[in-house]
Protein backbone atom coordinates (compact mmCIF):
# COMPACT_ATOMS: atom_id res chain seq x y z
CA UNK A 1 0.00 0.00 0.00
CA UNK A 2 1.38 3.39 0.76
CA UNK A 3 4.54 2.95 2.81
CA UNK A 4 7.48 5.56 3.39
CA UNK A 5 10.76 4.77 1.65
CA UNK A 6 12.67 8.00 3.16
CA UNK A 7 13.03 11.83 3.29
CA UNK A 8 15.13 13.83 1.03
CA UNK A 9 18.00 16.29 2.19
CA UNK A 10 15.38 19.10 1.77
CA UNK A 11 13.36 17.38 4.33
CA UNK A 12 10.69 16.26 1.76
CA UNK A 13 8.72 12.91 1.76
CA UNK A 14 9.85 10.07 -0.24
CA UNK A 15 6.46 7.85 -0.74
CA UNK A 16 5.10 5.03 -2.76
CA UNK A 17 1.57 4.84 -3.90
CA UNK A 18 1.21 1.23 -5.81
CA UNK A 19 1.50 -0.57 -6.94
CA UNK A 20 -0.64 -2.73 -4.99
CA UNK A 21 -3.01 0.18 -4.73
CA UNK A 22 -6.59 0.20 -4.67
CA UNK A 23 -6.80 3.83 -6.34
CA UNK A 24 -4.37 3.28 -9.01
CA UNK A 25 -6.44 0.49 -10.92
CA UNK A 26 -4.02 -1.75 -11.75
CA UNK A 27 -0.46 -2.40 -11.46
CA UNK A 28 0.79 1.38 -11.24
CA UNK A 29 4.13 2.32 -9.31
CA UNK A 30 3.88 5.79 -8.17
CA UNK A 31 7.01 7.63 -6.20
CA UNK A 32 5.75 10.99 -5.19
CA UNK A 33 7.91 13.75 -3.02
CA UNK A 34 5.61 15.13 -0.96
CA UNK A 35 6.22 18.57 0.85
CA UNK A 36 3.68 18.14 3.83
CA UNK A 37 1.01 17.57 1.91
CA UNK A 38 1.93 18.65 -1.44
CA UNK A 39 2.79 17.24 -4.03
CA UNK A 40 6.43 18.16 -5.67
CA UNK A 41 6.87 15.79 -7.83
CA UNK A 42 4.88 12.19 -9.21
CA UNK A 43 7.62 9.56 -11.11
CA UNK A 44 5.62 7.11 -12.34
CA UNK A 45 7.51 3.79 -12.63
CA UNK A 46 6.09 0.76 -15.30
CA UNK A 47 6.62 -2.75 -15.85
CA UNK A 48 4.60 -5.21 -13.54
CA UNK A 49 2.84 -5.79 -16.57
CA UNK A 50 4.67 -5.77 -19.06
CA UNK A 51 3.82 -8.37 -21.47
CA UNK A 52 5.67 -7.32 -24.54
CA UNK A 53 3.42 -7.61 -26.61
CA UNK A 54 5.28 -5.67 -29.81
CA UNK A 55 7.93 -8.09 -29.20
CA UNK A 56 5.32 -10.96 -29.47
CA UNK A 57 3.77 -9.62 -32.60
CA UNK A 58 6.50 -10.06 -34.45
CA UNK A 59 6.24 -13.50 -34.19
CA UNK A 60 2.42 -13.60 -35.15
CA UNK A 61 1.04 -13.91 -38.48
CA UNK A 62 -1.14 -10.89 -39.11
CA UNK A 63 -4.64 -13.30 -38.50
CA UNK A 64 -2.74 -13.70 -34.90
CA UNK A 65 -1.72 -11.24 -33.50
CA UNK A 66 -4.77 -9.49 -33.21
CA UNK A 67 -5.90 -11.95 -30.50
CA UNK A 68 -3.14 -10.27 -28.12
CA UNK A 69 -4.23 -7.31 -28.40
CA UNK A 70 -7.57 -7.71 -26.80
CA UNK A 71 -4.61 -7.93 -23.91
CA UNK A 72 -3.70 -4.12 -23.84
CA UNK A 73 -7.03 -1.87 -23.20
CA UNK A 74 -9.12 -4.51 -21.89
CA UNK A 75 -11.77 -1.99 -21.49
CA UNK A 76 -12.04 -1.28 -25.50
CA UNK A 77 -11.02 -4.27 -26.74
CA UNK A 78 -13.38 -4.22 -29.62
CA UNK A 79 -11.28 -1.04 -30.57
CA UNK A 80 -7.72 -2.19 -30.04
CA UNK A 81 -8.97 -4.89 -32.73
CA UNK A 82 -10.87 -2.87 -35.03
CA UNK A 83 -7.04 -0.46 -35.10
CA UNK A 84 -5.31 -3.57 -36.06
CA UNK A 85 -7.88 -4.66 -38.58
CA UNK A 86 -8.03 -1.17 -40.04
CA UNK A 87 -3.98 -1.12 -40.54
CA UNK A 88 -3.87 -4.94 -41.57
CA UNK A 89 -6.56 -4.08 -44.47
CA UNK A 90 -4.65 -0.71 -45.27
CA UNK A 91 -1.67 -2.65 -46.36
CA UNK A 92 -4.00 -5.72 -48.48
CA UNK A 93 -6.33 -2.49 -49.85
CA UNK A 94 -9.16 -4.53 -48.79
CA UNK A 95 -12.76 -2.88 -48.78
CA UNK A 96 -14.85 -4.13 -46.05
CA UNK A 97 -18.32 -4.77 -46.79
CA UNK A 98 -21.03 -2.31 -45.90
CA UNK A 99 -22.41 -4.34 -43.04
CA UNK A 100 -19.04 -4.86 -41.41
CA UNK A 101 -18.48 -1.20 -40.99
CA UNK A 102 -21.58 -0.19 -39.73
CA UNK A 103 -21.23 -3.78 -37.04
CA UNK A 104 -17.46 -2.43 -36.08
CA UNK A 105 -19.15 1.16 -35.48
CA UNK A 106 -21.78 -0.25 -33.79
CA UNK A 107 -19.61 -2.56 -31.62
CA UNK A 108 -16.83 -0.03 -31.03
CA UNK A 109 -19.31 2.61 -29.30
CA UNK A 110 -20.94 0.18 -27.43
CA UNK A 111 -17.68 -0.73 -26.10
CA UNK A 112 -16.58 2.85 -25.38
CA UNK A 113 -20.24 3.36 -23.19
CA UNK A 114 -19.37 0.29 -21.40
CA UNK A 115 -16.01 1.49 -20.76
CA UNK A 116 -17.14 5.24 -19.50
CA UNK A 117 -19.45 3.48 -17.30
CA UNK A 118 -16.81 1.88 -15.51
CA UNK A 119 -14.89 4.47 -15.23
CA UNK A 120 -17.80 6.27 -13.81
CA UNK A 121 -18.15 3.91 -11.47
CA UNK A 122 -14.73 3.24 -10.45
CA UNK A 123 -14.02 6.69 -10.00
CA UNK A 124 -16.53 7.60 -8.11
CA UNK A 125 -15.17 4.72 -5.84
CA UNK A 126 -12.29 6.69 -5.53
CA UNK A 127 -13.51 9.32 -4.52
CA UNK A 128 -15.26 7.64 -1.51
CA UNK A 129 -19.16 7.55 -3.32
CA UNK A 130 -19.53 3.27 -3.48
CA UNK A 131 -23.13 3.58 -4.97
CA UNK A 132 -22.43 4.82 -8.14
CA UNK A 133 -20.58 1.58 -9.01
CA UNK A 134 -23.00 -0.62 -8.57
CA UNK A 135 -25.65 1.64 -10.38
CA UNK A 136 -22.73 1.87 -13.26
CA UNK A 137 -22.64 -2.04 -13.66
CA UNK A 138 -26.23 -2.62 -13.60
CA UNK A 139 -25.78 -1.04 -17.00
CA UNK A 140 -22.69 -2.09 -18.23
CA UNK A 141 -23.71 -5.39 -17.43
CA UNK A 142 -26.51 -5.20 -20.18
CA UNK A 143 -23.89 -4.22 -22.74
CA UNK A 144 -21.35 -7.43 -21.76
CA UNK A 145 -24.31 -9.81 -22.45
CA UNK A 146 -24.80 -8.06 -25.67
CA UNK A 147 -21.42 -8.67 -26.49
CA UNK A 148 -21.54 -12.35 -25.38
CA UNK A 149 -24.09 -13.22 -27.47
CA UNK A 150 -22.79 -12.00 -30.47
CA UNK A 151 -18.90 -11.85 -29.75
CA UNK A 152 -18.60 -15.22 -27.32
CA UNK A 153 -16.63 -13.16 -24.91
CA UNK A 154 -17.55 -10.31 -22.47
CA UNK A 155 -13.93 -8.72 -21.87
CA UNK A 156 -11.40 -10.15 -24.65
CA UNK A 157 -13.89 -10.18 -27.74
CA UNK A 158 -11.40 -10.66 -30.74
CA UNK A 159 -14.24 -10.18 -32.85
CA UNK A 160 -13.18 -7.90 -35.33
CA UNK A 161 -10.62 -9.89 -37.92
CA UNK A 162 -9.16 -8.38 -41.37
CA UNK A 163 -11.67 -7.98 -43.62
CA UNK A 164 -14.63 -8.00 -41.39
CA UNK A 165 -15.89 -9.36 -38.46
CA UNK A 166 -15.46 -12.82 -37.16
CA UNK A 167 -19.04 -13.45 -37.09
CA UNK A 168 -22.77 -12.65 -37.78
CA UNK A 169 -24.65 -10.72 -35.43
CA UNK A 170 -27.29 -12.90 -33.08
CA UNK A 171 -30.72 -12.45 -34.12
CA UNK A 172 -31.31 -10.46 -30.52
CA UNK A 173 -28.71 -7.99 -30.85
CA UNK A 174 -30.92 -5.25 -32.36
CA UNK A 175 -33.49 -5.83 -29.80
CA UNK A 176 -31.52 -6.22 -27.07
CA UNK A 177 -29.88 -2.67 -28.00
CA UNK A 178 -32.83 -1.33 -28.26
CA UNK A 179 -33.48 -2.37 -24.99
CA UNK A 180 -30.50 -0.98 -23.78
CA UNK A 181 -31.08 2.60 -25.16
CA UNK A 182 -33.86 2.46 -23.29
CA UNK A 183 -32.35 1.67 -19.93
CA UNK A 184 -29.61 3.69 -20.83
CA UNK A 185 -32.54 7.13 -21.28
CA UNK A 186 -33.68 5.76 -17.96
CA UNK A 187 -31.01 5.75 -16.13
CA UNK A 188 -28.15 8.17 -16.82
CA UNK A 189 -30.18 10.65 -14.96
CA UNK A 190 -29.38 9.00 -12.13
CA UNK A 191 -25.65 9.65 -12.99
CA UNK A 192 -26.14 13.48 -12.52
CA UNK A 193 -28.35 12.75 -9.49
CA UNK A 194 -25.93 10.53 -7.69
CA UNK A 195 -22.53 12.48 -8.51
CA UNK A 196 -22.39 15.40 -10.74
CA UNK A 197 -24.68 17.91 -8.96
CA UNK A 198 -22.69 16.84 -5.67
CA UNK A 199 -21.23 19.69 -4.05
CA UNK A 200 -18.48 17.68 -2.23
CA UNK A 201 -17.57 15.87 -5.25
CA UNK A 202 -17.55 19.53 -7.52
CA UNK A 203 -15.40 20.76 -4.95
CA UNK A 204 -13.00 17.85 -5.10
CA UNK A 205 -13.21 18.04 -8.94
CA UNK A 206 -13.17 21.44 -10.19
CA UNK A 207 -9.96 23.41 -10.36
CA UNK A 208 -8.05 20.25 -9.83
CA UNK A 209 -5.08 18.74 -11.92
CA UNK A 210 -5.38 21.53 -14.48
CA UNK A 211 -4.02 20.89 -17.89
CA UNK A 212 -3.59 24.12 -20.49
CA UNK A 213 -4.61 23.48 -24.03
CA UNK A 214 -1.04 23.76 -24.57
CA UNK A 215 0.46 21.25 -21.95
CA UNK A 216 -2.38 18.76 -23.79
CA UNK A 217 -1.20 18.82 -26.97
CA UNK A 218 2.70 19.05 -25.91
CA UNK A 219 2.19 15.79 -23.84
CA UNK A 220 0.64 14.19 -26.24
CA UNK A 221 -2.80 13.47 -24.23
CA UNK A 222 -5.87 12.56 -26.22
CA UNK A 223 -9.52 11.30 -25.70
CA UNK A 224 -11.23 13.37 -23.24
CA UNK A 225 -8.04 13.83 -21.46
CA UNK A 226 -7.26 16.71 -24.33
CA UNK A 227 -10.71 17.57 -25.22
CA UNK A 228 -11.37 18.63 -21.43
CA UNK A 229 -8.68 21.08 -22.02
CA UNK A 230 -10.57 22.03 -25.69
CA UNK A 231 -8.36 20.23 -27.95
CA UNK A 232 -9.82 18.91 -30.41
CA UNK A 233 -8.17 15.49 -30.87
CA UNK A 234 -11.23 13.26 -31.86
CA UNK A 235 -9.88 11.00 -34.60
CA UNK A 236 -13.84 10.12 -35.88
CA UNK A 237 -14.31 13.29 -37.16
CA UNK A 238 -10.55 14.49 -37.88
CA UNK A 239 -10.01 11.23 -39.89
CA UNK A 240 -12.95 9.07 -40.47
CA UNK A 241 -13.01 5.52 -40.55
CA UNK A 242 -15.79 3.56 -41.45
CA UNK A 243 -18.94 5.39 -41.45
CA UNK A 244 -18.01 7.79 -38.90
CA UNK A 245 -18.38 10.72 -41.78
CA UNK A 246 -21.85 10.28 -42.42
CA UNK A 247 -22.99 9.99 -38.94
CA UNK A 248 -24.35 12.98 -36.72
CA UNK A 249 -22.71 13.29 -33.70
CA UNK A 250 -20.61 16.05 -31.61
CA UNK A 251 -17.37 16.36 -30.21
CA UNK A 252 -17.27 16.73 -26.60
CA UNK A 253 -15.49 19.95 -25.61
CA UNK A 254 -14.80 22.10 -22.23
CA UNK A 255 -12.44 24.53 -21.89
CA UNK A 256 -11.68 24.38 -18.51
CA UNK A 257 -9.22 22.14 -18.51
CA UNK A 258 -9.43 20.62 -15.11
CA UNK A 259 -10.41 17.16 -13.64
CA UNK A 260 -14.39 18.43 -13.85
CA UNK A 261 -13.99 19.14 -17.29
CA UNK A 262 -12.84 16.06 -17.94
CA UNK A 263 -15.53 14.26 -16.10
CA UNK A 264 -18.02 16.08 -17.86
CA UNK A 265 -16.50 15.34 -21.39
CA UNK A 266 -16.38 11.49 -20.94
CA UNK A 267 -20.39 12.12 -19.64
CA UNK A 268 -21.34 13.59 -22.79
CA UNK A 269 -19.55 11.11 -25.14
CA UNK A 270 -21.72 8.59 -23.82
CA UNK A 271 -24.79 10.44 -24.65
CA UNK A 272 -22.83 11.00 -28.39
CA UNK A 273 -22.58 7.01 -28.22
CA UNK A 274 -25.86 6.42 -27.84
CA UNK A 275 -27.27 8.68 -30.81
CA UNK A 276 -24.49 6.80 -33.10
CA UNK A 277 -26.16 3.76 -32.20
CA UNK A 278 -29.58 5.23 -32.76
CA UNK A 279 -28.79 6.29 -36.21
CA UNK A 280 -27.35 2.60 -36.89
CA UNK A 281 -29.14 0.24 -35.52
CA UNK A 282 -32.31 0.37 -37.87
CA UNK A 283 -30.06 0.98 -40.37
CA UNK A 284 -27.41 -2.31 -40.16
CA UNK A 285 -27.30 -2.96 -44.43
CA UNK A 286 -27.59 -6.78 -45.35
CA UNK A 287 -24.80 -8.39 -46.70
CA UNK A 288 -21.79 -10.03 -46.38
CA UNK A 289 -20.08 -9.34 -42.40
CA UNK A 290 -16.74 -10.41 -43.93
CA UNK A 291 -14.57 -9.44 -47.51
CA UNK A 292 -13.02 -12.59 -49.11
CA UNK A 293 -8.94 -12.72 -47.96
CA UNK A 294 -6.62 -15.11 -48.43
CA UNK A 295 -6.16 -18.06 -45.63
CA UNK A 296 -2.47 -16.51 -45.14
CA UNK A 297 -1.90 -12.42 -45.00
CA UNK A 298 1.05 -11.32 -46.54
CA UNK A 299 1.30 -7.34 -46.32
CA UNK A 300 3.31 -5.84 -49.34
CA UNK A 301 6.84 -4.20 -47.90
CA UNK A 302 6.31 -0.90 -46.22
CA UNK A 303 4.96 1.06 -43.52
CA UNK A 304 1.33 1.31 -42.72
CA UNK A 305 -0.54 3.48 -39.71
CA UNK A 306 -3.51 3.34 -38.81
CA UNK A 307 -5.27 5.72 -35.65
CA UNK A 308 -8.71 5.31 -34.24
CA UNK A 309 -10.56 7.07 -31.26
CA UNK A 310 -10.77 4.58 -28.22
CA UNK A 311 -12.38 5.56 -24.98
CA UNK A 312 -9.43 6.59 -24.06
CA UNK A 313 -8.01 8.32 -26.74
CA UNK A 314 -6.06 8.21 -29.89
CA UNK A 315 -4.33 4.30 -30.75
CA UNK A 316 -1.83 4.49 -33.62
CA UNK A 317 -0.97 0.73 -34.94
CA UNK A 318 2.39 1.09 -37.36
CA UNK A 319 3.35 -1.70 -38.98
CA UNK A 320 6.56 -2.07 -40.89
CA UNK A 321 6.32 -4.69 -43.06
CA UNK A 322 8.87 -6.89 -44.86
CA UNK A 323 6.46 -8.46 -47.55
CA UNK A 324 6.22 -12.00 -45.33
CA UNK A 325 3.33 -13.08 -43.31
CA UNK A 326 4.41 -11.73 -40.08
CA UNK A 327 5.43 -7.66 -39.34
CA UNK A 328 8.96 -6.90 -38.73
CA UNK A 329 8.33 -4.16 -36.74
CA UNK A 330 4.90 -2.82 -34.61
CA UNK A 331 4.36 -0.20 -32.47
CA UNK A 332 1.05 0.29 -30.52
CA UNK A 333 1.02 4.25 -29.46
CA UNK A 334 -1.21 3.93 -26.64
CA UNK A 335 -3.19 6.71 -25.69
CA UNK A 336 -2.72 5.43 -21.83
CA UNK A 337 1.25 5.93 -22.01
CA UNK A 338 0.67 9.36 -23.02
CA UNK A 339 -1.75 11.18 -20.58
CA UNK A 340 -0.22 9.34 -17.84
CA UNK A 341 3.22 11.33 -19.06
CA UNK A 342 1.45 14.56 -18.15
CA UNK A 343 0.31 13.57 -14.55
CA UNK A 344 3.66 15.18 -12.93
CA UNK A 345 2.69 18.03 -14.35
CA UNK A 346 -0.88 18.23 -13.45
CA UNK A 347 0.14 17.45 -9.82
CA UNK A 348 2.36 19.55 -8.85
CA UNK A 349 1.17 21.60 -6.03
CA UNK A 350 -1.80 19.69 -5.26
CA UNK A 351 -2.64 18.15 -1.98
CA UNK A 352 -1.76 14.44 -2.07
CA UNK A 353 -5.65 13.59 -1.71
CA UNK A 354 -6.71 15.14 -5.30
CA UNK A 355 -3.77 13.10 -7.13
CA UNK A 356 -6.53 10.11 -6.76
CA UNK A 357 -8.94 12.62 -8.53
CA UNK A 358 -6.50 13.56 -11.18
CA UNK A 359 -5.39 9.61 -11.91
CA UNK A 360 -9.34 8.71 -11.93
CA UNK A 361 -10.21 11.38 -14.98
CA UNK A 362 -7.12 10.47 -16.70
CA UNK A 363 -8.75 7.11 -16.81
CA UNK A 364 -5.82 4.93 -16.51
CA UNK A 365 -5.83 1.37 -17.43
CA UNK A 366 -2.33 -0.16 -16.66
CA UNK A 367 -2.14 -2.66 -19.39
CA UNK A 368 -2.70 -0.17 -22.39
CA UNK A 369 0.43 1.88 -20.87
CA UNK A 370 2.44 -0.63 -20.19
CA UNK A 371 1.16 -3.26 -23.17
CA UNK B 1 -0.09 22.41 -46.51
CA UNK B 2 0.07 19.62 -49.32
CA UNK B 3 3.12 17.28 -49.87
CA UNK B 4 4.72 19.48 -52.78
CA UNK B 5 4.41 22.39 -50.73
CA UNK B 6 6.11 20.17 -47.52
CA UNK B 7 9.01 19.25 -49.50
CA UNK B 8 9.38 22.69 -50.80
CA UNK B 9 9.27 24.03 -47.14
CA UNK B 10 11.49 21.66 -45.97
CA UNK B 11 14.00 21.71 -48.42
CA UNK B 12 14.44 25.43 -47.91
CA UNK B 13 14.76 24.90 -44.46
CA UNK B 14 17.52 21.50 -44.59
CA UNK B 15 18.84 21.01 -48.20
CA UNK B 16 20.28 17.42 -47.08
CA UNK B 17 16.73 15.98 -46.19
CA UNK B 18 15.60 13.25 -48.85
CA UNK B 19 12.01 12.40 -49.18
CA UNK B 20 9.96 9.42 -49.83
CA UNK B 21 6.41 9.35 -50.59
CA UNK B 22 5.20 5.77 -51.29
CA UNK B 23 3.54 5.69 -47.65
CA UNK B 24 0.56 7.66 -46.10
CA UNK B 25 2.58 10.51 -45.21
CA UNK B 26 5.31 12.48 -46.40
CA UNK B 27 8.63 10.73 -45.30
CA UNK B 28 11.36 12.94 -44.71
CA UNK B 29 15.40 11.11 -44.19
CA UNK B 30 17.33 13.23 -42.53
CA UNK B 31 21.05 12.94 -40.60
CA UNK B 32 20.85 12.50 -37.35
CA UNK B 33 22.96 15.40 -36.06
CA UNK B 34 20.77 17.40 -38.27
CA UNK B 35 17.83 16.66 -36.06
CA UNK B 36 17.66 19.42 -33.03
CA UNK B 37 17.89 22.68 -35.24
CA UNK B 38 14.80 20.68 -37.78
CA UNK B 39 12.91 19.80 -34.87
CA UNK B 40 13.31 23.19 -33.75
CA UNK B 41 12.00 24.58 -36.49
CA UNK B 42 9.28 22.18 -37.66
CA UNK B 43 8.19 23.53 -34.13
CA UNK B 44 8.51 27.16 -34.54
CA UNK B 45 7.97 27.51 -38.46
CA UNK B 46 4.44 29.80 -38.92
CA UNK B 47 4.01 27.54 -41.83
CA UNK B 48 4.74 24.39 -40.70
CA UNK B 49 3.74 24.45 -36.57
CA UNK B 50 4.20 20.59 -36.05
CA UNK B 51 3.04 20.87 -32.43
CA UNK B 52 1.85 17.31 -31.81
CA UNK B 53 4.28 14.54 -31.86
CA UNK B 54 1.96 11.35 -31.68
CA UNK B 55 4.35 8.77 -32.39
CA UNK B 56 7.91 7.71 -31.55
CA UNK B 57 9.39 5.21 -31.93
CA UNK B 58 12.71 2.86 -33.00
CA UNK B 59 13.04 0.07 -35.37
CA UNK B 60 15.78 -2.09 -35.52
CA UNK B 61 17.12 -3.11 -39.30
CA UNK B 62 20.57 -5.25 -38.11
CA UNK B 63 22.63 -3.36 -39.88
CA UNK B 64 21.07 0.17 -38.27
CA UNK B 65 18.96 1.26 -36.47
CA UNK B 66 16.26 3.77 -37.77
CA UNK B 67 14.31 6.43 -35.41
CA UNK B 68 11.17 7.38 -36.41
CA UNK B 69 8.95 10.36 -35.88
CA UNK B 70 5.45 10.58 -37.02
CA UNK B 71 4.04 14.56 -36.53
CA UNK B 72 1.28 16.27 -36.73
CA UNK B 73 0.23 19.95 -37.04
CA UNK B 74 -3.09 21.00 -35.13
CA UNK B 75 -3.18 24.01 -36.17
CA UNK B 76 -3.09 22.95 -40.18
CA UNK B 77 -3.91 19.02 -39.98
CA UNK B 78 -0.84 17.98 -42.26
CA UNK B 79 1.48 15.24 -40.92
CA UNK B 80 4.67 14.27 -41.70
CA UNK B 81 7.69 11.16 -40.97
CA UNK B 82 10.57 12.23 -39.82
CA UNK B 83 13.45 9.12 -40.07
CA UNK B 84 16.80 9.16 -39.35
CA UNK B 85 19.47 6.29 -39.30
CA UNK B 86 21.60 5.35 -36.29
CA UNK B 87 24.49 3.23 -36.11
CA UNK B 88 23.80 0.31 -34.24
CA UNK B 89 27.31 -0.03 -32.61
CA UNK B 90 26.68 3.51 -31.24
CA UNK B 91 23.17 4.68 -31.53
CA UNK B 92 22.68 8.37 -30.31
CA UNK B 93 20.47 11.46 -31.04
CA UNK B 94 19.47 14.49 -29.53
CA UNK B 95 16.53 14.55 -27.70
CA UNK B 96 13.20 16.36 -28.45
CA UNK B 97 11.93 16.45 -24.91
CA UNK B 98 12.13 19.82 -24.53
CA UNK B 99 10.35 20.63 -28.13
CA UNK B 100 7.45 18.28 -27.48
CA UNK B 101 6.91 16.96 -23.86
CA UNK B 102 5.83 13.27 -24.51
CA UNK B 103 8.94 12.61 -25.93
CA UNK B 104 10.35 12.51 -22.47
CA UNK B 105 8.49 9.20 -21.76
CA UNK B 106 8.88 7.75 -25.21
CA UNK B 107 12.46 8.39 -25.24
CA UNK B 108 12.93 6.71 -22.25
CA UNK B 109 11.24 3.08 -23.75
CA UNK B 110 13.17 3.34 -26.81
CA UNK B 111 16.45 3.79 -24.64
CA UNK B 112 15.90 0.71 -22.55
CA UNK B 113 14.47 -1.37 -25.59
CA UNK B 114 16.91 -0.41 -28.04
CA UNK B 115 19.83 1.36 -26.24
CA UNK B 116 19.21 4.58 -28.12
CA UNK B 117 21.29 6.77 -26.33
CA UNK B 118 19.05 10.55 -26.17
CA UNK B 119 22.14 13.18 -25.52
CA UNK B 120 20.86 15.77 -23.12
CA UNK B 121 17.83 14.42 -22.07
CA UNK B 122 16.95 15.46 -18.67
CA UNK B 123 15.92 11.54 -17.32
CA UNK B 124 17.52 8.93 -18.95
CA UNK B 125 16.57 5.64 -17.36
CA UNK B 126 14.98 2.72 -17.33
CA UNK B 127 10.70 3.33 -17.41
CA UNK B 128 9.57 -0.02 -17.95
CA UNK B 129 12.56 -2.64 -17.58
CA UNK B 130 13.17 -3.72 -13.44
CA UNK B 131 15.75 -1.80 -12.18
CA UNK B 132 19.60 -2.81 -12.48
CA UNK B 133 18.33 -4.37 -15.97
CA UNK B 134 21.40 -5.57 -17.66
CA UNK B 135 22.38 -7.45 -20.94
CA UNK B 136 20.87 -6.99 -24.47
CA UNK B 137 18.15 -4.42 -25.01
CA UNK B 138 14.63 -6.77 -25.19
CA UNK B 139 13.23 -4.94 -28.38
CA UNK B 140 16.87 -5.70 -30.55
CA UNK B 141 15.76 -8.49 -33.25
CA UNK B 142 19.28 -10.44 -31.51
CA UNK B 143 17.89 -10.68 -28.31
CA UNK B 144 17.32 -13.80 -26.92
CA UNK B 145 15.71 -14.35 -23.51
CA UNK B 146 17.23 -16.84 -21.15
CA UNK B 147 14.83 -17.85 -19.20
CA UNK B 148 11.78 -17.97 -21.66
CA UNK B 149 10.96 -21.08 -21.95
CA UNK B 150 8.60 -21.22 -25.37
CA UNK B 151 10.33 -19.89 -27.80
CA UNK B 152 9.19 -17.42 -29.98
Amino acid sequence: MVEEIGTTEEGDLIINVGPQHPATHGVLHLVITLNGETIKKVEPHLGYIHRSIEKMCESLTYRQFIYVTSRMDYLSAHINNHACALCVEKGLQVEIPPRAQVIRVLMDELTRIASHELWWGAMAMDLGAFTPFFHAFRERETINDIMEETCGARLTMNYMVPGGVMADLHPNFQKKVKEFITLYKLKIKEYDELVTGNIIFQNRMKGVGYLSAEDAISYGCTGPTARGSGVSCDIRKLYPYEVYDKLEFDEVLETEGDSFARYMVRLGEMNQSIKIIEQLIDNIPEGDFQAKTKVVLKLPKGEFYSRVETARGELGVYIVSEGGSTPYRIKFRSPGFSNLSALDHMARGHLLGDLVAMMGTLDLVIPDIDR
Amino acid sequence: MENEELKTTITALLPSATFEEDGEWLNINIESKDWLPFAQQLRKGDSLFFDYLFCLTCIDWKTHLTMVYHLSSTKYRHNIVVKSKLDSSNPEIETVSNIWRTADFHEREVYEMFGVNFLNHPDLRLLILPDGWEGKKPMLKDFEDPINMIKL
